[in-house]
């Protein structure tokens, strides 16, 4: 195990704890920026989905994870960012690198406004609004259909950055380059997020709203900020899943992608990009993960690849089903005790993780 | 007469939504926790009783398969807690949300798997028969839903005021220690209670299922019940019916008046404005703790 003497007080707050932590990840960047050379096309256009759902995942993440709002609407922001990003350049002729910015921004202004009414609201109540928000952001595609050409969907203009093409299928690799810059950014934001005041309030709220509100914290406003940089982030998000796909329609964000990016983040573990990362792998990977697995039982059985629907969705439910019952913490909160446990070793205890129960009171009487 | 119309079957619809709200609430009240997996209660129900009913399946008489399905539901609701959520006891109510929704994506899957994702009608003597009071030609299935749910309500509502049972399960969430120190069984309180809601999601699946076709997506129609529980006052089981009949009528209104996309969207838009100016629904259940 490893102590850090700290000598300063920015040592609280450096991005990194120590050095060895600090190799690891350019490790880690050395191995995203080869993996070009290393995959073929297929492989990398796994890898810049999953990069998107990160993205994704980490716009949430700054709202449930950072600030403890549950929001079952994000894939209004991500619809909101795409339709943004699209329109913008399909009908002002705006160049991609202007729309972009502008659709994370245009995203971020529209859950700021949709936050305000909706700071009073908490727990349960502030789920069930977001969820209606996301099922009002669907409908209303279909309605303004001379805008957003109603279920027939748009088609965003392939990528172009002063004159170099980031198509999606003739430059796969500049794609993957293009989407793993905007994810580096967001992640130097969130992070940097996390050291500022700002930051800090977020937890403040979220580990508890009495508490921050008798530390001077402006509860209504931080929640809006959160939500804001959510949306931003989610938009930003959304404007690449929009050019990724290359065509989308109002079902492209239907509810279920709402509910999927939260399922995401809880298996990924709340409160972390690592999470988010790791739960944006299994939901990027998790389709051709199975039907991977189908083709490789089909051989034995005999049957080749017969198609279940829902099959999906359900391996899903079942993973997060198991993943609240025994590790609550998600996939980065079980990785965290393994480590603890080999640095530790052997003294690591099995209730060293182990956190205080609430009984539960009635948020009826007050 | 067009308009009697529109609201008769506005409330048969209304009422089904109102029963599946008052699932929601059932157990709210009790455990205060979200069951988001109540529409796809609701679906199973609807199935089971298919599944023993419908000549092609098990072909039983509808009297005897009504009782059978309502049991079925629930023994697998009071199961259901007994072996997944009493490992939840003590943590937070996103993460019970977040496993529920879950489960519903899994009893989808089973549910299609079992029944196939084609819709099936339920061979129910209600089917195509009329009523006819002067002028007005009322479906017989849809009487009945309006009855069975009134009824319903009551029962429930008095069962949860007067009884002993239904003020241990108030108490137990109210104050989980608390209740606990008293002498009430907590834990079995929420089994029950997760019991109780199974059947009276086992009432509106069978109820639904009378009008109409069903396929295993229905579970969704959760989503919709859950605005009306909160419209009427999440936490008070007249509310969620008045939520739920507010939001059926509004529906064939919103598609007759304004335009046909509309009546997708009314309901939620009413939610929205009802979370922003009345956070707490029209029958709110909010009281002021006295000092």
């Amino acid at each position: 195990m490893r102590t850090v003497f700290k000598t300063s007080y920015d040592a609280d707050i450096n991005l990194f704890r120590h050095r060895v932590q600090a190799g690891w990840y350019v490790l880690l960047l050395v191995v995203a920026l080869a993996l070009p050379f290393l995959l073929g096309t297929f492989a990398i256009g796994e890898m810049t989905n999953l990069l998107i759902w990160a993205i994704a995942c980490m716009g949430l993440m700054v709202l449930v994870g950072q600030t403890g709002q549950a929001s079952l609407g994000h894939a209004a922001f991500l619809a909101v960012g795409c339709y943004a990003n699209a329109l913008l350049q399909l009908n002002l002729g705006l160049p991609f690198i202007i729309a972009f910015p502008l659709a994370g921004l245009i995203a971020g202004v529209a859950g700021a406004l949709i936050a305000m009414p909706m700071t009073k609201l908490h727990g349960i109540y502030l789920a069930i609004g977001t969820l209606a928000i996301s099922i009002l952001t669907d409908d209303f595609i279909v309605l303004a259909e001379p805008l957003t050409n109603g279920v027939n969907g748009l088609m965003p203009p392939s990528i172009e950055i002063f004159g170099v093409s980031f198509d999606r299928y003739g430059m796969p690799g500049r794609l993957y380059y293009l989407v793993l810059a905007v994810a580096l950014a967001v992640i130097y934001l969130y992070r940097n997020m996390q050291r500022t005041p700002l930051g800090r309030s977020f937890a403040a709220v979220r580990d508890s709203e009495v508490s921050a509100q008798a530390m001077g914290v402006n509860v209504a406003r931080t929640k809006a900020t959160a939500f804001g940089i959510s949306a931003g982030i989610t938009g930003l998000a959304g404007a690449l899943m929009g050019h990724f796909a290359g065509i989308f329609n109002n079902e492209t964000f239907n509810i279920i992608i709402s509910i999927q990016l939260l399922l995401a983040i809880v298996i990924g573990g709340l409160g972390s990009i690592h999470g988010a990362f790791f739960g944006a792998a299994v939901v990027a990977l998790l389709p051709q993960g199975i039907s991977i697995t189908r083709d490789f039982l089909g051989q034995f059985v005999g049957g080749g690849s017969i198609a279940i629907p829902g099959l999906e969705s359900a391996v899903f439910g079942l993973i997060l089903i198991l993943f609240i019952l025994f590790e609550p913490m998600g996939i980065y909160g079980r990785w965290l005790k393994i480590r603890t446990y080999f640095e530790l070793f052997p003294f690591y205890r099995r209730d060293m993780f182990r956190r205080q129960k609430s009984y539960l009171k009635t948020e009826r009487m007050r | 007469m067009d308009v009697l119309q529109l609201i008769v079957s506005g409330l048969a619809n209304g009422c089904v939504y109102g029963l599946i709200a008052m699932g929601f609430v059932l157990i709210y009240k009790a455990t205060e926790a979200v069951n988001f997996a109540q529409g796809d209660f609701m679906m199973l129900g609807a199935f089971i009783c298919l599944g023993l009913t419908n000549p092609e399946f098990m072909g039983l008489p509808f009297w005897i398969s009504v009782p059978i399905a309502i049991a079925i539901m629930g023994a697998f609701g009071y199961a259901l807690d007994l072996v997944v959520l009493r490992r939840m006891f003590g943590q937070s109510q996103v993460a019970i949300v977040i496993l529920t929704i879950a489960l519903g994506f899994v009893l989808r899957f089973v549910a299609g798997l079992i029944w196939g994702h084609q819709p099936i009608s339920l061979q129910s003597p209600m089917a195509g028969r009329d009523i006819r009071l002067g002028g007005l030609v009322l479906g017989l299935d849809e009487v009945v839903v309006i009855l069975v749910t009134v009824i319903l309500t009551v029962v429930l509502y008095f069962y949860f005021n007067r009884t002993k049972l239904g003020v241990a399960m108030q108490a137990s969430s109210q104050n989980q220690l608390a209740a606990y120190y008293m002498g009430i069984p907590v834990k079995r309180i929420h089994s029950l209670i997760w019991a109780l809601a199974g059947m009276v999601a086992a009432v509106a699946g069978i109820l639904f299922a009378s009008k109409g076709s069903i396929d295993p997506s229905i579970g969704l129609l959760g989503i919709k019940a859950f605005a009306a529980a909160v419209i009427g006052g999440f936490g008070s089981l007249p509310g969620a019916l008045l939520g739920g009949v507010i939001v059926g009528l509004i529906e064939p209104f919103a598609s007759r008046y304004i335009a046909a996309g509309y009546s997708q969207i009314m309901p939620y838009l009413l939610l929205f404005l009802i979370l922003v100016f009345r956070p707490h629904g029209i029958l709110a259940q909010i009281h002021q703790k006295k000092v």
